[in-house]
């Protein structure tokens, strides 16, 4: 999962000398010359030790929900605050006791179906646009890209006046809807640069084979692009999981999401630090896994497509 | 369109191309009307309603007014604080979070033991739910009594400061930072990775020192992934809702309320539907005007990695 770089002991005492990891976790090109290696080793080590350091300190707060999340409340609130405590599982028994569970199974079913629609939608969109680059192709894409910056403040009105006549507020499925938009554009250029990637031999080999377009895209195309659909379902999931403003304005109770539920805990007073801490641990969790899982991916999907 | 063929050229040359033209674009449409509908309709609405003088706390009220809307929003000082807010909350954050990036990158852009630990822990808080994110900075981080940061700052002579309600600007920008400077980090270090070794060595050759080596090489090749990184996020921040609805809650007054968490407050506590459109509208304008050289300058850095890549 977390597979960067270095798998020994000597392959990174000798990167540590300035050799640079290659995109694929092999190392291009392997350290300096002797000579300049020891010279830098005790500089390798002070480094390392100061991106530890800087490292540590800036997730230094998320640890600390963590593992206040662990705590009783009396253990929670202390001054100076305490990391000798007697862990407990009892926070989370009262986070699910409080209600959370319709609040993630309606986080699931938008994050989920959003993302299978994106999928429906994106991949034909992409291919079509990854297919020879005419005018009308840019435009398409430039259209794509556009509607990211439309502000999504200036459409909640009409969709909350909308969603009021159809009777569909509090309604799961107008969340689903507007995930899948929300998302569409990322996944269609984060899949075109994948299809651009499908080495145009092994298509046109198909195609001499007597190949039809379907059967070229389903069973060419499709099997080496699979890394690549994963990894924009995963960037959809994030996006779906963490999204606050449709869920917070479109739903009332039937349909309110994991970051809906958190709402309860704005209010200063009876706030419950260790509770608090230990529902923001247990909805963060499952995207905070999959944000790992793809990673590597990561970047591009953030900038769809753009970056390697 | 490419020129016609020898084979659609003996049938009906336009309607044959005509209707490879549609093959070749069918897969786009679902998607493309799908992104219409829900996107633009809206919008169109939006328009139409900014007109309207419709308060939906006073039933019948509703009927057509033509720009006053307009002329109440730009005279509302609240909104010109909220959209002065907008851009200092989006442009400090951006800038100290790429900052931050960099510097994370560059440490992060060598071999050592634990790097792919370091890595994943650092992308962490990009992940965490960004209400929780919110949550944290607010009561645990910067909770006056019990809060860490004072604890720390409690050895310069730091009381006890309620930072979300005496500094909100501050508070939110430091929560956001740290959420987006994960972002800017992994895009700088895939701009460090993608830098070609050769030039490396050939600058080493040269004998230029780790200083002279960033400035006049890495820098520049990281133009275009900072140019992308700055864009993005400001895209991504400037819509920010969720840390300033959990953190201050625009509060105390306007103080800290973005456009996004005003257009919010008139639109689902003041229920004023015309003047909440006529304000999406400005926004949009607003936006439209900053989107059209952003976009340019985008769509070249995209179709440029393109390239690269086929």
């Amino acid at each position: 999962m977390t597979t960067a770089a270095p798998t020994g002991p000597a392959a990174s005492a000798s990167r540590a000398g300035g050799g640079r990891a290659g995109t694929t976790g092999v190392p291009r090109r392997v350290g300096r010359p002797r000579a300049r290696r020891r010279k830098s080793g005790a500089r390798g080590i002070a480094l390392t030790a100061l991106t530890w350091g800087i490292a540590l300190l800036f997730v230094s707060p998320a640890l600390w929900m963590v593992l206040t999340a662990f705590k009783q409340e009396g253990d929670a609130a202390t001054d100076p605050p305490t990391v000798l405590f007697e862990p407990t599982l009892e926070r989370f028994g009262g986070v699910v006791d409080s209600g959370i569970l319709p609040y993630l199974a309606n986080s699931m079913v938008a994050t989920l179906v959003s993302t299978s629609l994106v999928l429906l939608l994106g991949v034909p969109a992409a291919y079509a646009l990854s297919i020879r680059p005419i005018k009308r192709t840019q435009d398409a894409l430039f259209f794509f890209i556009s509607t990211k910056m439309l502000p999504v403040v200036a459409v909640v009105v009409p969709l909350y006046v909308a969603a009021a006549q159809v009777r569909m507020l509090d309604n799961v499925w107008t969340l689903v809807v507007l995930y899948t938009a929300m998302n569409l554009p990322i996944a269609v250029w984060m899949l075109r640069s994948f299809f651009l990637e499908v080495p145009k031999g092994i298509v046109e080999a198909a195609q001499m084979e007597g190949a039809g377009l379907p059967r070229v895209l389903w069973s060419v195309m499709l099997p080496v692009m699979a890394p690549g659909i994963a990894a924009t379902a995963l960037i959809c999931m994030i996006f779906s999981w963490n999204e606050f403003f449709f869920a917070v304005n479109l739903t009332a109770v039937q349909a309110a999401t994991a970051p809906v539920f958190m709402v309860g805990f704005i209010t200063s007073e009876g706030l419950f630090l260790a509770q608090l801490s230990a529902a923001a641990t247990l909805v963060s969790l499952p995207i905070v896994v999959v944000g790992w899982i793809a990673q590597r991916q990561l970047v591009r999907g953030l900038s769809m497509g753009a970056v390697k | 369109m490419s020129p016609t063929t020898h084979a659609a050229a003996r049938l009906d040359p336009r309607s044959a191309e005509r209707a490879r033209g549609w093959a070749r674009r069918a897969p786009l449409m679902p998607a493309l009307i799908f992104m219409i509908v829900v996107t633009q309709l809206p919008f169109l609405f939006t328009i139409f309603y900014s007109t309207q003088s419709w308060n939906l706390v006073r039933p019948g009220s509703r009927e057509f007014i033509g720009l006053a809307n307009y002329a109440a929003v730009l005279t509302d000082a609240t909104f010109l604080t909220a959209a002065l807010n907008t851009v200092l909350i989006t442009a400090s954050c951006v800038l100290v979070s790429m900052a931050l990036g960099i510097g994370l990158a560059l440490l992060l852009d060598r071999g050592f033991q634990g790097r792919g630990v370091v890595r994943t822990l650092l992308i962490t808080p990009f992940l965490i739910l960004p209400v929780a994110t919110a949550l944290l900075w607010k009561h645990i981080m910067f909770e006056p009594v019990f809060g860490l940061v004072n604890f720390v700052l409690s050895p310069f002579g730091a009381g006890n400061v309620d930072w979300a309600a005496q500094h909100p600007v501050i508070a939110v920008v430091t929560a956001m930072v740290w959420q987006w400077t994960p972002f800017m980090m992994l895009l700088v270090l895939a701009g460090l990775q993608s830098q070609g070794r050769d030039v490396i060595e050939a600058g080493e050759v040269d004998g230029a020192n780790r200083w002279q080596m960033f400035t006049a090489i890495t820098l520049p090749h990281l133009r275009r992934y900072i140019e992308l990184g700055v864009l993005l996020g400001s895209i991504y921040v400037v819509n920010t809702f969720d840390t300033i609805y959990m953190m201050t809650q625009g509060g105390p007054g306007t103080a800290s309320a973005n456009l996004p968490f005003y257009i919010y407050q008139r639109t689902f506590l003041g229920f004023d539907i015309g003047q909440s459109a006529a304000m999406g509208v400005i926004v949009v304008v607003g936006t439209v005007i900053v989107a059209m050289l952003a976009l340019r300058l985008i769509f070249r850095s995209f179709m440029a990695g393109q390239e690269a890549m086929s």
